[in-house]
């Protein structure tokens, strides 16, 4: 418990004792005395602070010791590693926020289209008929876009909603495949949208998804169901637009 | 503090040491109980630390090089001299002890209850446990600067720990029992 809370365990074994004190109620409290006295150590373990003239003091011997010392070599490499080194920090930000943010757009795809199929009217518009979903959007959100015609696959559309994503609103068309419902969002291309996302097929939140812009339009292709059942449709989408 | 595995440049040496001069310091005076016995001490550790320098082990844990100096003069300072550290515990029995009812009362103590058990500890438990709460190092870390394997880090450590709650939980006692 001690090398777990010092956080010294293996990830696994970490992770297999976090699942264990989530249901152990006597675990948790144990665990909970050990953090509140290792947090109370190291509160009061911070207690001393050195006078101002010990400070000037070290500091003068070891500056007077070794300025005179350090040699121009030194610097000719140390500023190009510090400039390399800050630019890889800046590069891992830089992707790890990017990463947040796909994964923060993704999750909110998922969770648009978990909430459309749970609630009890999954669409405003309920027709299978691409004439009659396409137009019912008009006024209702500042763009068109094309429906493709299903007849020969095994796709059928269930209907539309608006919805938003962003601040931006957009068009939500449910395809069924197989009793497997497909969530399609389609919202104009602001930039900060494709900024974050690439295009490309991803895997999210054990969701497929599938992402492209085409027209000005972004596409999101959302659902449970295999990768070659999204490419299929947003197959379909695509020679549409 | 890991170092790049380069011969190190004296100019080298501030950059590294200097920063950790208030933890020193903090460490120097827990250990010593002593205001001006903790500046001698630093010192010195600086003044080693800065003659030494040329064979610290590029690559290696400068935080726990420097921590390992004071340490070691320390224990052949006067005070030191009188604490006994032990080489090895026999007593290795494992983290199994569970929570007391007492212990609920641990989360009411207060710093200065805190700061009187450490002071009350003998000199081996309070280091580790400041290195490993305070300085926050790793069982390796910790390994290093007191000589003692990874093994007995975590042993002194959880008897440390149980030795400190006895401490805080007599004391809270206590004071329940009076009010």
């Amino acid at each position: 418990m001690d090398a777990y809370l010092d956080g010294e365990l293996p990830v696994a074994e970490a992770a297999s004792i976090g699942t264990h004190l989530r249901s152990c109620a006597s675990c948790a409290a144990d665990a909970l005395e050990r953090v509140q006295i290792k947090r109370a150590v190291a509160a009061a373990g911070k207690r001393y602070e050195p006078s101002a003239e010990l400070r000037a003091r070290i500091m003068h011997a070891v500056a007077g010791k070794t300025r005179r010392h350090s040699n121009w070599v030194w610097q000719v490499v140390a500023v190009p590693a510090v400039l390399v080194l800050i630019l890889s920090l800046t590069v891992n930000w830089y992707v790890g926020r990017e990463n947040a943010r796909r994964q923060q757009v993704y999750s909110e795809l998922a969770d648009l289209h978990v909430a459309a199929l749970a609630s009890t009217a999954p669409v405003d518009v309920v027709s299978s008929d691409r004439h009659t979903v396409k137009p019912w959007f008009q006024g209702k959100i500042p763009f068109t876009f094309n429906l493709p015609e299903l007849q020969g696959s095994d796709f059928t559309l269930l209907g539309g909603r608006v919805t938003y994503l962003a601040q931006t609103p957009g068009a939500q068309l449910i395809y069924q495949i197989r009793k497997h419902e497909i969530s399609v969002f389609i919202l104009q291309d602001r930039g900060h949208l494709t900024e974050s996302l690439p295009s490309g097929a991803n895997h999210a939140l054990t969701f497929n998804v599938d992402s492209w812009t085409q027209n000005g339009l972004r596409y999101f292709v959302i659902g449970d169901v295999a990768a070659d059942d999204i490419a299929r449709l947003s197959k379909l989408l695509r020679d549409a637009g | 503090m890991e170092v790049p595995d380069q011969p190190l440049p004296a100019g080298m040496f501030e950059d590294l040491a200097l920063p950790l001069f208030d933890q020193l310091y903090n460490f120097a005076r827990w250990l010593t109980q002593d205001a001006s016995e903790a500046e001698d001490l630093v010192q010195e550790t600086y003044a080693k630390a800065l003659r030494g320098f040329s064979s610290f082990q590029p690559g290696s844990n400068f935080r726990g090089w420097m921590y390992q100096i004071l340490r070691n003069s320390f224990l052949s300072s006067r005070t030191g001299l009188k604490t006994t550290i032990p080489f090895d515990e026999e007593d290795h029995e494992a983290a199994q002890d569970r929570a007391t009812p007492e212990s609920v009362l641990v989360a009411q103590a207060t710093r200065e209850m805190v700061q009187q058990a450490l002071e009350k500890l003998p000199v081996h438990f309070r280091e580790i446990l400041l290195l490993c709460e305070v300085e926050e190092m790793s069982y390796q870390e910790i390994a290093q600067t007191l000589s003692i394997p990874q093994g007995t880090v975590m042993s002194r450590l959880f008897r440390a720990r149980r030795a400190l709650r006895q401490l805080l939980e007599r004391e809270l006692q206590g004071k329940t029992h009076v009010v």
